[in-house]
C-alpha cells in the first residue's frame, strides 16, 4: 500500500510546487478560519449589557474579524486552485502514460483481455485515484489541521474543558468508523448486486427482440424480478446506514456542545476551582470550536474508505504499467526497398506452450506470388499473419522478408511493407475521408475519392448525409459490408510491396464483391500477397495454397496439384458446389 | 413524472411520516441555541447552577430525541425510495417486455437498458432526498429567520440581506458550472471512446505504424480534459469560500449592530450568540438546498425519460391459435413495409405463397430487404400495406406468443446468453430434455464440438459468448431454434461464419431431421438455395424475381448474374 501511494505521489512530483502551496494555503486558510470564533467571542465580550458596550474595542475587533474572514476566504480559494491543478495534471500524466503503455504492450496481452476491462483502467480507475488519493489528501490534511487547531484554541481558552472534549473524542471516532464500515460493507454488496442487475438488463432488455422471438419474456422477467427485489432490500439498508452519518454526528456534536455549555456556564458562575473562570464571549467561542472539532472525524473516516478503493485502483493501473513491453527496436535497421520476397524456415509457434500449433513450417514465396491460406472455421489461419507482421514472435526458426530476418529490423519498417485488410473491420470515430486516408494522412480529396470509387464505395458514401465528411464510427449505422469497403479503400491509397487480405470481402454481398475483386486484381498485380478466404473460388488462381486444419498445415501446393491429390482441399473445394 | 407517482402508492405512510419526523428534528435543532442563550442569560447572569444543569440536560434530551427522529426519517426514506424504485423497475421491465419491435426501435435497446438501470436509480435517489431534505432545508432557513425576527426584528434585517445574497452567489456560480461539468464529462467520454477504439484496432494501428499519432491524439484529449476540469474547478472553487465569507461578514454585521442594540438594552448577550448561530445554520441549509435542486433537476429529467417508455403502447395481441396444417402455410398478399420514421419503403408489393413443408430461399444484396421480409412472418413488424397470412390466418390476428412459439428463428448475429449451453438450448422450450437438446445440436452440426468440451452441455457460456468462436456460436444459435421441432424455421443468413462443408452438412441434416418443418432461408450463397422450392430475389425492396432455381436462371437477370459467376468459378475449376 505504501509503495503504491509513493508511486502515485511520484507522478505528482512535477507539480510539487502546487503540492507545497496546497499545504501552505490549507494551513493558513484553516488556521485563519479557526481564529474567527475567538474574535467573535472577543466581540461578544465587548457587549456586556445595556450601557456596557465598549465601542472602541468593538470597532477594532470587528475590523480585525472582517480582515481575517477575507484572508481566510482567499487562502481557501487558492488552496482549491492548487489542489485542482495538482490532481488534474497528475491524472493527465498518468492517463497519457497508461495509454502510451497500451501501444507498447505485446498483442498477446491485449488479446487475452476484454477491451472494456482495459478501457476501465485508463478511465475509471484513474478517476478513482484522482478522487480518492489526491482530493482525499487535501480533505485529510485540512481535517487534521482543523482537529489540531481547534484543540489548540480550546486549550488556550480553557484547558480543563478542552480535556473533557478530548476525552469525548473516541465517541465521535467510534461512531464515525462504525457507520463507515457498515456502510462500506452494504455498499459493496449493493454494487455487486447492481452489477448483476445491469448484466441481466443488458442481456435481456438489450436483446429484447430475441427474447420476444423466443417467447422468453416471462422467464426473463422472473430472473429480473428476483434480482431487483434483492437489490431493493440491500440498497435500502446501504442507504439507511450511510444516511445515519449526519444525524449521528449532529448528536455527538450536541453532546459535546451540552457538556461544554454545562462546564463553561458552571465556570462562569463561580465553580472556578474546578473549571476556572470564563467569560460569556469565551464560552461562545469555545462552543463554536466544540462544534467544528467533531466534523473532521467523519470526513477522515470517509477518506479512509475512499483511500482503500483508490489504492486498489492505483494498483490495477500500476499492474498494467508494469507489464512487460515489447522491447524497443528503434536501434535496429530499417527494412527498405522490399522486393516482395518472403520465406519461412522451420518455424515453430504456439500461443500456449501446452498446445502445439505451427510446427517446422517452411515456405518460399517469390516476389509477386500469391499465397492463399484455406481451412475450416477456426483452424488458425490468421496465426500466419500474426507471425508475419510480428504481432506475435515465433518460438524458433526464421522468417525472412526481402532476404532479411524480420527479427533484425524494426517492427514499424517491417509492417510498413504490408498492406492489410482484416475480417474484423475497424472504423474509428472520424469522417469517412479520415478513415480512408488512415494509412496515407497526406492524401488529397481526389485520391481519396478515387480509392473509394475503385472499391465501389463511392456510391454509398455519396448518399451519406455529409458525403466524405460524414462522421462514422463502429456503431454509426454503417453495415458490416460498408465498413469493410472503407477498410479496403484504405489499402488502395497505399503502395505496399506485400498485401494481406484476411477474409477481406466476407461481409460484402456477392454482386459488390465481384466488382471489388476486379479492383483487387489490379492492386495485386506484381505484388506478393497472402489471401485468406472461405470462398475457395476466389483463391483458385493463387500460386501456392496452404491448407490448414486444427492449427497445422496439412497440405501445400497449387490448386491443380491439390485437386489431383484428392485430399482435404479437394473435399473442401467440392463441398461448396455440392447441394 | 405523473405516471410514475402511482408506484409511490404503497408508501404513503413513509411519504408523510418521513418528512414529519425530519421536521421534528429540525425544530429541536432550532431550539438548542435558544436554550443555550437562556443558560447564558439566566443561568450565568443569576448564578443559578441548578438552572444551568437542568438546561444542559435539556440540550442532551433534545439531542437524543433529534437523533431518534432523524434515524426514523432516514429509515422511512430508504424504505420508501427503494420500495418505489424496485416496483418502478419491475413495472418498467414488464412494460419493455410488452413492447413491439417498432416500440423497441423508437427508443433503442441501449437506451432502454440505460433507462431501466440508471434512470430508475436517479429517480429513486430523488425520492430518498425529497423525504430527507426537501422539508428540512427550507424549514431550517425559514425557521432560523423566524427565530431571528422573534429575537430582534431590526437586527434580523441583516438576515434578509445575507440569505438572498448567498442564494444569488450559489445560483450564479452553479448556473455556469453545471454545463461546464457536463462538457468535461463529454470530454472524458471521448477519451474513453479513443481508448476503446484504439484497443479494438490494435492490429490495424500497428500494421500502419500509427502508434505515435494515436498517442498524440489521446494526449490532446487528456490535455483537453485537464484544461476543462481546471477551468470548472477555478469557478466552483469560489463557491464555498465566498459563501462562507458572505456569511461571516453577515455575522460581523450582526456583532457590530448587535453591539449597539445591546448598549440600548434591546438585546442580551445570549441572544446575540444565538443570532450568530442561526446565521451559520442558514448558510448550511442554503448549500444543502442548492445541491437538492441539482438532484431534483436530474431526477425529473430521468423521470421523464422513464415516462417516455411507459408512454409507448404495448404490442397489440390477437387471439387466433390455428393449427399449422393449412396447405398454404405462408402467404404474402401485396405486402409493403416501411420502418417508422423512414422515408422509403423497405419492402414493396411482395406477393407469394409457400406450401407446408417447403423451403423458401431469399437472396439479394446488402440492404435489399431480405431480413425485413422474413421478420414479417413472426409478426415482429406489422405490414404497412397488404396482408401476411400464416396457416391461412392473418398474423395480426394471432395470439403472438403462440405464433412465435411455433416459429424457430435464427438471427443474423449469433447472440448467446450467460449460463450453460443447456440453459441456452432451453430458450425455446423450457422443459426440453437432454435427448431433445443433443438431437438439435446434432442437426446444427454443433454436437461434435460441444461433446468434446470438458463440461459438455454444462459448459458455461460467458456473457456474449466470448469463449466460443464465431462459427461455434452460430451453430449453437441454430440448434437453439431447432429444439422442439418448430413448425416454421427462419434462418436469417445464419451460416455466414460456417465453411462450405459444414454448411452443406447442416442443410442435409435439416432436411432429414425436420422433414415437416417449413423453412425460410436467407443466404448470400446461391448454392445454399439451389434446392429451395421457391426463391425470392430481392432488389431494393422489390422482388426482382420469384421462382425455382431453374426458372430464375432463365428469367431473372440479377439471379442469372450471380449464378453465372458461380458457374464460371466452377467451370474454371474443372478446366484446370
Amino acid at each position: 500500500m505504501n509503495k503504491t501511494l509513493r508511486r502515485v505521489f511520484s507522478y505528482a512530483r512535477p507539480y510539487l510546487i502546487f503540492f507545497v502551496f496546497t499545504v501552505v494555503f490549507a494551513a493558513a486558510g484553516v488556521a485563519l478560519s479557526l481564529a474567527v470564533p475567538i474574535f467573535i467571542g472577543e466581540t461578544v465580550d465587548c457587549c456586556l449589557g445595556r450601557g456596557e458596550v465598549d465601542f472602541a474595542r468593538l470597532k477594532k475587533t470587528v475590523m480585525t474579524l472582517s480582515a481575517i474572514v477575507c484572508a481566510s476566504t482567499l487562502f481557501q480559494w487558492l488552496m482549491s486552485l492548487c489542489t485542482n491543478k495538482l490532481s488534474f495534471m497528475t491524472v493527465r500524466d498518468l492517463r497519457a502514460d497508461v495509454f502510451n503503455k497500451l501501444e507498447r504492450l505485446p498483442l498477446s496481452y491485449i488479446d487475452r483481455r476484454t477491451k472494456g476491462e482495459l478501457t476501465s483502467r485508463v478511465i475509471n480507475d484513474i478517476e478513482i485515484v484522482s478522487d480518492g488519493l489526491l482530493q482525499g489528501f487535501t480533505q485529510f490534511f485540512s481535517g487534521i489541521i482543523t482537529i489540531v487547531g481547534t484543540l489548540v484554541f480550546m486549550m488556550t481558552i480553557n484547558v480543563k474543558i478542552a480535556l473533557v472534549v478530548v476525552l469525548m473524542t473516541p465517541l465521535s471516532f467510534v461512531a464515525a468508523s462504525r457507520i463507515t464500515k457498515a456502510t462500506h460493507n452494504y455498499y459493496m454488496k449493493q454494487s455487486a448486486l447492481r452489477g448483476d442487475m445491469v448484466g441481466i438488463a443488458e442481456e435481456m432488455a438489450g436483446n429484447q427482440k430475441l427474447v420476444k422471438a423466443f417467447v422468453y419474456g416471462d422467464r426473463a422477467q422472473e430472473r429480473f424480478a428476483a434480482i431487483n427485489a434483492e437489490y431493493g432490500k440491500i440498497g435500502a439498508k446501504a442507504t439507511f446506514f450511510s444516511s445515519m452519518t449526519n444525524p449521528t454526528t449532529r448528536f455527538v456534536n450536541g453532546l459535546i456542545y451540552a457538556a461544554v455549555g454545562l462546564l463553561g456556564a458552571l465556570g462562569a458562575v463561580g465553580y472556578s476551582t474546578f473549571v476556572g473562570v470564563m467569560s460569556v464571549g469565551r464560552l461562545s467561542s469555545f462552543l463554536a470550536y466544540a462544534n467544528q472539532y467533531t466534523k473532521p472525524f467523519n470526513e477522515i473516516s470517509g477518506v479512509f474508505a475512499e483511500l482503500q478503493n483508490a489504492v486498489a485502483s492505483a494498483q490495477r493501473v500500476f499492474d498494467l504499467l508494469d507489464e512487460e513491453e515489447i522491447p524497443d527496436d528503434s536501434g535496429k535497421d530499417q527494412l527498405t526497398d522490399c522486393n516482395g520476397e518472403l520465406s519461412f524456415r522451420n518455424v515453430n509457434f504456439s500461443y500456449d506452450p501446452k498446445i502445439r500449433l505451427i510446427q517446422d513450417f517452411s515456405l518460399d514465396v517469390r516476389p509477386g506470388e500469391r499465397v492463399a491460406i484455406v481451412g475450416p472455421t477456426g483452424c488458425g489461419k490468421s496465426t500466419i499473419i500474426n507471425l508475419l507482421l510480428r504481432f506475435y514472435d515465433i518460438d524458433s526458426g526464421t522468417i525472412m522478408v526481402s532476404g532479411r530476418d524480420i527479427s533484425t529490423v524494426t517492427r514499424d519498417s517491417l509492417r510498413s511493407t504490408f498492406g492489410m485488410v482484416l475480417q474484423e473491420t475497424w472504423v474509428f470515430t472520424g469522417t469517412v475521408a479520415e478513415n480512408i486516408a488512415y494509412g496515407a494522412p497526406g492524401a488529397t480529396r481526389e485520391q481519396i475519392i478515387a480509392a473509394a470509387k475503385a472499391v465501389h464505395a463511392h456510391g454509398f458514401i455519396k448518399r451519406l448525409a455529409n458525403g466524405y465528411d460524414s462522421v462514422v464510427s463502429e456503431d454509426s449505422g454503417l453495415s458490416q459490408g460498408q465498413k469493410q469497403l472503407i477498410c479496403i479503400a484504405r489499402i488502395m491509397l497505399m503502395d505496399p510491396p506485400i498485401l494481406i487480405l484476411d477474409e477481406a470481402t466476407s461481409s460484402i454481398d456477392l454482386r459488390t464483391e465481384q466488382r471489388v475483386q476486379q479492383a483487387f486484381s489490379r492492386l495485386l498485380e506484381g505484388r506478393t500477397s497472402f489471401i485468406i478466404a472461405h470462398r475457395l473460388s476466389t483463391i483458385k488462381n493463387c500460386d501456392t495454397i496452404l491448407v490448414m486444419r486444427r492449427g497445422n498445415i496439412v497440405e501445400q501446393g497449387n490448386h491443380a496439384d491439390l485437386m489431383a491429390r484428392g485430399g482435404f482441399y479437394a473435399e473442401l473445394y467440392n463441398s461448396q458446389f455440392a447441394t | 413524472m405523473r405516471p410514475l407517482l402511482k408506484y409511490l402508492r404503497n408508501y404513503k405512510k413513509e411519504l408523510i411520516f418521513g418528512p414529519f419526523f425530519k421536521l421534528l428534528e429540525a425544530i429541536f435543532e432550532l431550539i438548542v441555541p435558544m436554550v443555550m442563550a437562556k443558560i447564558i442569560d439566566n443561568g450565568i447572569a443569576n448564578r443559578d447552577s441548578s438552572y444551568i444543569i437542568t438546561h444542559s440536560l435539556l440540550i442532551v434530551l433534545l439531542g437524543v430525541c433529534g437523533l431518534a427522529f432523524a434515524l426514523t426519517c432516514q429509515y422511512l426514506a430508504a424504505r420508501c425510495a427503494y420500495g418505489f424504485g424496485t416496483e418502478l423497475r419491475a413495472a418498467l421491465y414488464e412494460h419493455i417486455s410488452s413492447l413491439s419491435y417498432t416500440g423497441i426501435d423508437r427508443i433503442g435497446t441501449g437506451s432502454l437498458v440505460n433507462r431501466l438501470t440508471n434512470d430508475t436509480n436517479t429517480v429513486q435517489s430523488g425520492v430518498n432526498m425529497f423525504i430527507r431534505l426537501a422539508v428540512r432545508a427550507p424549514f431550517l432557513i425559514i425557521g432560523a429567520a423566524v427565530m431571528a425576527v422573534m429575537i430582534d426584528l431590526r437586527l434580523s434585517l441583516i438576515f434578509f440581506v445575507v440569505a438572498p445574497l448567498i442564494s444569488v452567489v450559489i445560483f450564479i456560480i452553479m448556473r455556469r458550472t453545471i454545463p461546464m461539468y457536463k462538457r468535461t464529462q463529454h470530454k472524458l467520454d471521448r477519451a474513453s471512446m479513443l481508448t476503446r477504439e484504439n484497443l479494438e484496432g490494435t492490429r490495424v494501428i500497428r500494421a500502419f505504424s500509427r502508434q505515435q499519432e494515436e498517442i498524440d491524439e489521446f494526449r490532446e484529449a487528456v490535455d483537453d480534459i485537464a484544461a476543462s476540469s481546471i477551468a470548472v474547478g477555478k469557478l466552483s472553487a469560489i463557491l464555498n469560500p465566498v459563501a462562507f465569507m458572505v456569511m461571516n461578514l453577515g455575522i460581523v454585521a450582526i456583532l457590530w449592530f448587535g453591539g449597539g442594540r445591546i448598549n440600548t438594552g434591546s438585546l442580551t448577550q445570549g441572544e446575540l450568540t444565538a443570532f450568530t448561530n442561526y446565521m451559520t445554520q442558514i448558510l448550511l441549509a442554503l448549500v444543502v438546498l442548492a445541491n437538492l435542486i441539482v438532484i431534483f433537476t436530474k431526477a425529473f429529467a430521468a423521470a421523464s425519460r422513464v415516462s417516455e417508455v411507459f408512454a409507448l403502447l404495448p404490442e397489440e395481441n390477437g387471439t387466433a391459435r390455428p393449427d399449422f396444417t393449412a396447405e398454404n402455410i405462408i402467404e404474402f398478399r401485396d405486402v409493403s413495409f416501411t420502418y417508422a420514421g423512414a422515408g422509403d419503403g423497405s419492402i414493396k408489393n411482395i406477393t407469394f405463397t409457400l406450401r407446408l413443408g417447403q423451403t423458401l430461399g431469399i437472396i439479394g444484396g446488402t440492404g435489399s430487404g431480405k431480413s425485413t421480409l422474413a421478420s414479417l412472418i413472426p409478426c415482429y413488424y406489422r405490414p404497412t400495406e397488404g396482408e401476411v397470412l400464416v396457416s391461412g390466418t392473418n398474423v395480426t390476428a394471432f395470439d403472438l406468443d403462440y405464433l412465435r412459439r411455433n416459429i424457430g428463428y435464427v438471427p443474423q448475429k449469433a447472440v448467446l446468453f450467460s449460463g450453460t449451453v443447456r440453459e441456452n438450448m432451453r430458450w425455446r422450450k423450457s422443459d426440453a430434455t437432454d435427448a431433445e437438446i443433443i438431437s438439435a445440436l446434432k442437426t446444427a452440426q454443433a454436437w461434435e464440438f460441444v461433446s468434446r468440451m470438458p463440461d459438455g452441455l454444462d459448459t458455461v457460456v460467458s456473457q456474449g459468448g466470448r469463449n466460443l468462436s464465431g462459427g461455434q456460436k452460430q451453430r449453437i444459435s441454430i440448434a437453439r431454434a431447432l429444439v422442439g421441432a418448430p413448425k416454421i424455421l427462419i434462418l436469417d443468413d445464419s451460416t455466414s461464419a460456417l465453411d462450405y462443408a459444414t454448411d452443406l452438412a447442416l442443410r442435409k441434416a435439416l432436411r432429414s431431421d425436420l422433414p415437416d418443418t417449413t423453412v425460410v432461408m436467407i443466404s448470400q450463397r446461391t448454392t445454399s438455395l439451389r434446392d429451395a422450392d421457391k426463391i425470392i430475389v430481392m432488389d431494393d425492396g422489390e422482388a426482382a424475381g420469384i421462382g425455382t432455381h431453374a426458372e430464375l436462371v432463365e428469367n431473372c437477370p440479377i439471379y442469372h448474374e450471380i449464378y453465372q459467376s458461380q458457374m464460371n468459378e466452377r467451370e474454371g475449376g474443372s478446366n484446370e
